[in-house]
C-alpha cells in the first residue's frame, strides 16, 4: 500500500484511478476450515458464500476444508476454533473464527467496509 | 457384594516417576483423569509437567503429548535439554509428540459462535499418532487471553476435560495462580479430581519451593506442604515426613573408636543405626570425636560419609593427623568420602537433597554431619528441626549410624540449645570445657543413651598424639578436678597420706618408749621394796635372837637369885625390847 502511495505523489490522477481499479478487481482467496457437516459448519459455508457473492462477485476463490478429513492441516495452520476462515489473498493474512453471523466484522476485516461503517 | 463394590471404586493411579511425589500421592496421579498443577510464575509448573511426560515415556513406557500454548517448540526443546532429555530424539522415536498452539488475539476476528473442535482434533491426532497415554496442556489458560468469548471457552474447556477423560489419558493441565482463585480463570472448577499447588517463596534471601496437594478426589494423600527442589536431575519432592516410625532396629553394637568411651556404654559402644549427638562449646573436641568415629568405621571396612560445614576436607585430614588419625588412607581406599559446603550456600531443602543424593550414591554405613548447628544459617530453628527429623528418619530407615555434632554457646547453656532435636537423638554425649586454676580442660559425659547401660561419670577428655583418651576424673573431697589440678591434688594427697603414716609410727614409738620407762620405774620401786623387806626381816631376826638371849640371861639370873622372880625386871626388859 505504501509503495502505491509513494507512487501517487509522483504520478498523475489517471494512474491513481487505474491503481484503485486494480485493487478493487484483486482476487480474494479464502480457506474455510470446518469440522464435518455440523449446523454451524453449514451456516458458516452458506454465509461466507453469500457475502462473497454479494461483495466480491467473480473475483474470489473459496476452499472449504474439513479438518476431520485432514487433521494434519489443523496443526500447520494453527487452527484451534472452528469454523475458521482464513483470508490468504490479498495480503495481509486474516483469520476469522465463528459462524459469520456478525457480518459487519467480516466485511470490515476484509476491507470491504471501513470501521466507521 | 460389598467387597466387590469396593474393588471397583479403587482409584487407579498413574506413577509420575517424580522423586517423592508418588509417595505423597500414594501411587501417582489419578489414572485417566486430568490433574491441575497451579502456581505463580516461575514456580516450576512447566518443568513438573515435562518431567511427568518424560518419566512416563522413559520409565513406564507411556508416550505423551505435550501441547504448549506459551513456548515455541525450540524453547521447549531447550527446557527438556536442561533436564537431560533430548526432545527431538524422543519425538523421532515416537515417545513424545509436541504441538505448539499459537493464539494471537489481534490476528483473530470473532464473527460469531464457534467451538474449539480444532484443538480437539489436533490433540486427538497427536494422541493417536504415538498412542499417547499422557497429555500435558501448558497452559490452557492462554485460550482465555487469546479468545474474547469467555463463555465459549469455558464451555469448551468443560467439554475438553470430559473428552480427555473419555480418551482415558492421564493429563496435566497447568494454570497460573490468580488473586483469589487458585488459577486466574478458575480452572479448578473444571479439573476437579486432583489439584496440586506449587509455591515459590523467598525467606531471608533463601528461596524455598513447596508443593501441596490441595485436593485428590477418591484418594488419601499427604496434606502437608512439601519442600521440593529443581536441579539438573529434575524435580525432587521430599516427603519424608510421611514416613512412619516403623523402621527396623539393630541390636548390633559398633565401637566408638575410643575404647574407654565404649566402656562407658556397657563396653560395647553405640547401636548400629542409632543417632549420636555430640554437643559442646567451641574447641571441646567434637570434630576429633567425630573423626575418630569415622576412622573406626573405616577400620571395620565400612563406608563413611562425612559432611563438613565448617572445614574443608583437606583441613580436616591435616588436623586429625595431629591426634594420630590418618584419614587420607581411607579417602584413597574409597571408604571415606567428605563433602564440604557452606550451610548458607543454598536452602535447607537443597542440603537435605544433597544428603539424600550422596547417601543414595555412596550407600554409607556411617554418616557424620559436623556440625548441624551451622544449618541454622540456612533456615530457622523450626525448619532445621523439620529437616533433621526427616533426615534422621531416613537414615534410620536405611540403618545408617549417624553422628552429629552440635556447637553450643556458653551463654545459652549446653542442654538447652539442642533441646529442639534431643528427642530425635538416641545417644547424647556432652563435651564441656572445665576452667579452673588458670587452665582449661575438657570433660565428657553421657547425657542419655537409649536402650543401654551407660556410665554416669564425667570423664576427662584428653587429646593426645595417639588419639583420644578418657581419664577418670578426680572426684575426692567433694571436688571435681581436672588437668594439672587433678595431678596436683593426687600428688598432694599421696604426700598427706605419707605424713599421716609417719605421725602414727612416731606416736607408736613414743608410747613404746613410755612403756619402757614405766617398766624401768616399776622395777626400781620393786627393788627398793625388796631391799626394805629384807632389812625388816634382818631386824626381826636380830630381835628374835636378842630376845632369846635375854630370856636365857633372865632365867640365869633367876636361877642365880633362887626363885625370887620379880615383876619390875621383866618390865624393864620389855621396855628395852620395844625401844630396839
Amino acid at each position: 500500500m505504501n509503495k502505491a502511495n509513494n507512487k501517487i505523489t509522483k504520478t498523475s490522477n489517471a494512474e491513481f484511478e487505474t491503481a484503485v481499479a486494480k485493487q478493487n478487481s484483486a482476487t480474494y482467496a479464502f480457506r474455510l476450515y470446518i469440522t464435518g457437516m455440523t449446523p454451524r459448519s453449514i451456516q458458516a459455508i452458506a454465509k461466507v458464500r453469500q457475502l462473497c457473492e454479494k461483495h466480491l462477485a467473480g473475483r474470489f476463490e473459496l476452499k472449504v476444508i474439513d479438518i476431520y478429513q485432514q487433521p494434519a492441516l489443523a496443526k500447520g495452520e494453527q487452527i484451534i476454533a472452528t469454523p475458521t476462515l482464513i483470508k490468504e489473498l490479498p495480503l495481509p493474512l486474516r483469520k476469522f473464527i465463528g459462524d459469520m453471523s456478525e457480518t459487519e466484522k467480516f466485511l470490515v476485516g476484509v476491507d470491504l467496509k471501513s470501521k466507521d461503517g | 457384594m460389598v467387597k466387590k463394590k469396593r474393588e471397583v471404586v479403587v482409584l487407579e493411579k498413574c506413577p509420575t516417576g517424580i522423586k517423592g511425589l508418588d509417595e505423597i500421592t500414594r501411587g501417582g496421579l489419578p489414572q485417566g483423569r486430568p490433574t491441575l498443577v497451579c502456581g505463580s510464575a516461575g514456580c516450576g509448573k512447566t518443568l513438573f509437567a515435562m518431567e511427568f511426560l518424560m518419566r512416563g515415556a522413559m520409565q513406564f513406557g507411556e508416550p505423551g503429548v505435550f501441547m504448549t500454548f506459551e513456548e515455541t517448540p525450540e524453547d521447549l526443546a531447550k527446557n527438556f535439554i536442561s533436564l537431560g532429555f533430548d526432545l527431538h530424539d524422543m519425538e523421532s522415536r515416537g515417545l513424545i509428540a509436541t504441538d505448539h498452539v499459537y493464539i494471537e488475539r489481534t490476528e483473530i476476528e470473532e464473527t460469531g459462535a464457534y467451538d474449539l473442535e480444532g484443538l480437539f482434533i489436533r490433540l486427538g491426532s497427536a494422541i493417536d499418532a504415538i498412542k499417547a497415554k499422557r497429555v500435558v496442556l501448558d497452559t490452557i489458560e492462554a485460550l482465555f487471553a487469546g479468545l474474547s468469548n469467555a463463555a465459549i471457552v469455558r464451555a469448551e474447556l468443560r467439554r475438553l476435560f470430559h473428552w480427555l477423560k473419555a480418551r482415558g489419558v492421564t493429563a496435566i493441565v497447568t494454570g497460573e495462580s490468580g488473586d483469589r482463585l487458585l488459577t486466574r480463570y478458575g480452572l479448578e472448577e473444571y479439573v476437579a479430581d486432583c489439584v496440586i499447588l506449587l509455591d515459590f517463596r523467598i525467606d531471608a534471601q533463601i528461596s524455598t519451593r513447596r508443593l501441596r496437594i490441595i485436593k485428590y478426589r477418591g484418594s488419601s494423600h499427604g496434606a502437608d506442604e512439601y519442600p521440593f527442589l529443581i536441579d539438573e536431575g529434575g524435580f525432587s519432592i521430599l516427603p519424608i515426613t510421611s514416613l512412619g516410625l516403623d523402621y527396623p532396629v539393630a541390636t548390633e553394637r559398633i565401637a566408638t573408636g575410643v575404647p574407654k568411651l565404649d566402656a562407658m556404654f556397657d563396653g560395647k559402644g553405640f547401636y548400629r543405626g542409632s543417632t549420636v549427638l555430640v554437643s559442646g562449646t567451641a574447641g571441646t573436641g567434637k570434630t576429633s570425636l567425630a573423626a575418630t568415629f569415622a576412622d573406626a568405621a573405616c577400620r571395620r571396612g565400612e563406608r563413611c560419609l562425612y559432611f563438613a560445614f565448617e572445614e574443608s576436607p583437606s583441613q580436616i585430614v591435616r588436623n586429625m593427623g595431629s591426634i594420630g588419625l590418618d584419614l587420607n588412607r581411607w579417602v584413597k581406599k574409597g571408604l571415606l568420602r567428605f563433602h564440604s559446603a557452606r550451610p548458607s550456600l543454598y536452602g535447607l531443602e537443597m542440603h537435605l537433597l544433597t544428603f539424600h543424593k550422596l547417601i543414595e550414591q555412596f550407600a554409607p554405613q556411617v554418616f557424620v554431619i559436623d556440625p548441624i548447628s551451622n544449618l541454622t544459617a540456612a533456615g530457622t530453628a523450626a525448619e532445621v528441626k523439620s529437616i533433621l527429623t526427616r533426615l534422621i528418619d531416613y537414615l534410620k530407615m536405611k540403618q545408617i549410624s549417624t553422628f552429629l555434632t552440635d556447637l553450643t554457646h556458653l551463654q545459652s547453656g549446653l542442654e538447652r540449645t539442642s533441646e529442639e532435636i534431643s528427642s530425635l537423638i538416641d545417644t547424647w554425649i556432652l563435651l564441656r570445657a572445665i576452667e579452673r586454676n588458670g587452665e582449661r580442660n575438657r570433660g565428657l559425659y553421657v547425657l542419655k543413651s537409649r536402650g543401654m547401660d551407660h556410665s554416669n561419670q564425667i570423664q576427662e577428655f584428653v587429646l593426645t598424639h595417639q588419639g583420644i583418651d578418657l581419664i577418670d576424673i578426680y572426684t575426692g573431697l567433694g571436688e571435681v578436678l581436672t588437668g594439672s589440678a587433678r595431678v596436683a591434688q593426687e600428688a598432694g594427697e599421696r604426700a598427706a597420706e605419707l605424713a599421716c603414716r609417719r605421725e602414727a609410727e612416731r606416736r607408736l614409738r613414743e608410747q613404746e618408749r613410755k612403756r619402757k620407762a614405766l617398766e624401768t620405774k616399776i622395777a626400781a620401786l620393786r627393788a627398793a621394796f625388796d631391799e626394805e623387806t629384807e632389812e625388816v626381816h634382818l631386824i626381826a631376826d636380830e630381835e628374835r635372837k636378842r630376845q632369846a638371849v635375854h630370856t636365857e640371861s633372865r632365867l640365869a639370873m633367876a636361877r642365880f637369885r633362887e626363885g625370887k622372880p620379880s615383876e619390875p625386871p621383866a618390865k624393864r626388859v620389855k621396855k628395852r625390847g620395844k625401844g630396839a
